[in-house]
């Protein structure tokens, strides 16, 4: 008999030809910019734009399918037709910041579309992985790429140093991940996630102390990447030093990708041994709602400042984790509201950026509403969505996860919330507080020749209007893919037909 | 593998990886981790992991520890003098480290570990085996660790490659002094 | 055959060595080099559990973990080379150009 059973591995091209664009763009890409000069780089910035929004119309075909493709490695539903949009999305944002900064900061242009592309692959992997291999390989595909993305500007010791402390710690995370691979392959004696989910799901592994390690381990990896304290010591370094483009793309695009694989493997999952690891993310939940807010408040460097407000909104979505399936959708449906609204914000931050540091000073920002009412006004959208003021996404996000966790019962949690809610306005308003009320601050310059960077804001806020004035299909849709990812696995075998 | 042979490897791998932590020299560390990964080879081979195991030292302790080999003498790293750390951070890392084996000592023994036993098929660990694997269950992985290669060329090349119309910042500074 | 309790014992062992590198040492190089310690660790642990099982699912995760070290080494030890370049260190306690 021969060992390739070919009819095995069903082949169903649809899923990945996203997948397939963004790699096929991403070589595209470095052949197109071999002889583009580094401060020339616009056009294969728009290269870069158009082809992810082919993938993005190619991942809509996904929508309404359900099942799995190449032998059990690739998940089809939903779940992850919605986070390969808005991680695509994310990435589009990305390339319209990047556009004008990438050409000015002379940063090698060929290099650094094709390494978002490549890393948006990884993130879309995550999102659509159908075994714990397949989360592996896209976790190291993205965390590899945004390696060197943050330590892109060469000449900048501050990028430099962002990119050896990502690394650092991003591969030391790895190791205790695999760890708990290798752990939960142990105990349930396969990685494809249907299977475990199956072997879980019958009870018979019980509280196998393998299979909890196994847990634990994956809980401390997942934890370093969307930074949770106290695995979160590395972002604030590495959010300051990044290129801003690049650290806008960590913020939300990693955050997408390693939440869309920290929910699929323990909500749907691991769902049925809930309690073991429920009361672990209480406890991380909590801390880092705290850490991040506390120390946000004495950040004098905006960077830095959205860096630790990132950590504190890691610490309201692990809360939905902790609170168990029924916060599934609120969780989706608040990352729909952070993507655009932190994007949004780190836009900001680059307009008021000119050539490296200036304009990174929270006071900076003094005097910006006399200046550009516009740009003020839209960074006052972000920031009270950020703090959770209606009518802006944000709030809708907070509401819903604290009220599906209250009527869990998790009611000493959501108090600590709530409260962390109140110190995060004191730092947000301060920013407010320095645009409208202050004077002095940074000049923006020749704002109307970077369309691109407009249009981003401009887009943002508007997003992060709508999705919180007019919530109800955003929340049907999370609630959609939440319980396709589920769904999907409790029939598993339902593989799909060429 | 005869008992003896694994308290031989085992020994010798722990005594290795120590050795990696405690040199001054980076040089006598990467020799130590060249030898703890030589160890591990033999232990997979122990294991019926044969191919993986020759892939270990080939590729693993072959080919990536002479890029590790490359970089230190690139980088002429001498011995290290002076004060290595805190004693804090150095009682910190030992108590997690003792911490973490004590831990999973206590998960991994016999009452706990609970593992299906199944007898392993003809042709276990050959190169067959592994390739119907690779081209069937992890067709997509086998794929995208190909692109993830390429990936990380292209980064190594972004940060290491001379900058356009730029001198070496040392050769500047040397000038300069 | 050697009881699988001691060869996970083994990687557990190995693992927290390469643990305890990374936070005791300050070289760059020497913390990636303890990375490595704890990913050979887990290496023998995916080959130890599979060959119990009987599955070669363990081998081909060591296969595709190589890989990645590949790359992570290529990577990182580019960076490496780039803050070299800039900064002549390799020393983790003197990149402290940023502090909260």
């Amino acid at each position: 008999m021969s060992p390739f059973n070919l009819a095995a591995i069903n082949f169903v091209w649809l899923p990945i030809l996203p997948l397939v664009v963004v790699t096929v763009a991403a070589m595209a890409v470095l052949l197109a910019g071999v002889r583009v000069d580094d401060s020339e780089s616009e056009g294969l910035g728009l290269l870069t734009l158009a082809s992810l929004a082919v993938a993005f119309v190619f991942t809509l075909g996904i929508l309404g399918q359900y099942g799995v493709a190449f032998a059990g490695a690739i998940s089809v539903d939903s779940f992850s037709a919605f986070f390969e949009l808005v991680i695509l999305i994310a990435a589009m944002f990305t390339v319209m910041m990047s556009l004008d900064y990438a050409a000015e900061n002379r940063i090698p242009g060929a290099e650094y579309y094709s390494l978002l592309l490549f890393s948006v692959l990884g993130m879309m992997l995550m999102a659509a992985a159908g075994d714990l291999i397949v989360i592996f390989l896209g976790l190291e595909t993205m965390s590899i790429t945004v390696y060197v993305l943050a330590g892109i500007m060469r000449r900048n010791a501050k990028s430099n140093e962002a990119a050896i402390k990502y690394f650092l710690l991003g591969a030391f995370s790895t190791g205790f991940l695999l760890y708990g691979i290798a752990l939960v392959y142990g105990a349930t004696g396969t990685i494809k996630l249907g299977p475990i989910h199956d072997a879980l799901a019958s009870g018979a592994m019980g509280s196998n102390p393998l299979l909890l390690a196994g847990i634990g381990m994956m809980v401390i990896g997942f934890g370093f990447k969307v930074a949770a304290v106290p695995f979160h010591m590395w972002a604030p370094d590495v959010y300051e030093g990044a290129p801003t483009p690049v650290t806008a793309f960590m913020a939300v695009g990693v955050k997408l990708a390693a939440f869309a694989a920290f929910i699929r493997v323990f909500m749907v999952d691991f769902a049925s041994v809930g309690a073991h690891w429920q009361t672990v993310l209480w406890v991380i939940a909590a801390l880092t709602m705290t850490g991040g807010n506390l120390i946000a408040v004495v950040q004098t460097n905006i960077k830095r400042m959205l860096a630790y407000s990132a950590i504190a909104h890691a610490g309201y979505l692990l809360l939905g984790m902790a609170a168990g399936v029924r916060s599934g959708p609120a969780i989706l449906y608040y990352l729909l509201g952070y993507t655009f609204t932190n994007l949004g914000a780190f836009s900001v931050v680059i307009a008021l950026e000119r050539r490296g540091e200036a304009g990174n000073q929270i006071s900076d920002f003094r005097g910006l509403a006399a200046r550009q009412p516009l740009l003020a006004g839209a960074m006052a959208i972000f920031l009270l969505s950020l703090t959770g003021v209606p009518p802006m996404a944000g709030f809708v996000g907070k509401f819903y996860i604290f009220s599906e966790a209250l009527h869990q019962g998790y009611v000493g949690l959501v108090i600590i919330a709530v409260l962390n809610s109140v110190v995060s306005a004191y730092y947000y308003f301060y920013v407010l507080v320095a645009m409208y009320m202050q004077e002095g601050g940074v000049e923006v310059e020749r704002l109307s020749a970077r369309p691109a960077l407009v249009a981003a804001v401009g887009l943002a806020a508007l997003a992060t209007i709508l999705i919180g004035v007019y919530p109800q299909p955003y929340i049907a849709s999370a609630a959609n893919a939440f319980h396709s990812a589920s769904g999907a696995e409790g029939s598993h075998s339902a593989a799909l037909e060429p | 593998m005869p008992p003896f042979l694994y308290i031989f490897l085992g020994a010798l791998a722990i005594v290795s990886a120590l050795g990696v932590i405690v040199q001054r020299n980076p040089i006598h560390s990467l020799l130590a981790l060249i030898a703890t990964l030589m160890t591990v080879a033999v232990l997979f081979i122990g294991e019926d992991a044969v191919v993986v195991g020759f892939l270990q030292i080939i590729v693993y302790a072959g080919a990536i520890m002479v890029l590790f080999l490359f970089v230190i003498w690139l980088l002429n790293l001498q011995v290290e003098t002076g004060p290595t750390g805190h004693l804090a951070l150095k009682l910190f890392g030992s108590l997690t480290a003792a911490l973490l084996a004590t831990e999973l000592f206590f998960i991994l023994a016999p009452p706990h570990l609970q593992v299906k036993f199944t007898h392993e098929p003809v042709g276990y660990g050959s190169l067959a085996s592994l390739a119907g694997k690779l081209f069937t269950d992890y067709l997509v992985a086998f794929e995208v660790t190909s692109v993830l290669l390429l990936a990380a060329v292209v980064g190594s090349v972004a940060l290491a490659r001379r900058l356009p119309g730029t001198d070496d910042p040392r050769a500047a500074r040397k000038t300069a002094s | 055959m050697i009881p699988l309790t001691y060869m996970m014992s083994l990687s557990a062992i190995i693992f927290a060595i390469g643990v305890a590198g990374v936070i005791i040492r300050r070289n760059i190089l020497v913390m990636f080099m303890s990375i490595e310690l704890m990913l050979n660790a887990v290496n023998l642990a995916f080959i130890a559990i599979g060959s119990r099982l009987g599955s070669m699912d363990g081998q081909v995760i060591v296969f595709f973990v190589m890989t990645v070290a590949a790359a992570e080494a290529a990577v990182g030890l580019g960076i490496i080379i780039s803050i070299f370049r800039n900064r002549e260190t390799v020393h983790a306690d003197d990149l402290t150009l940023m502090r909260w």
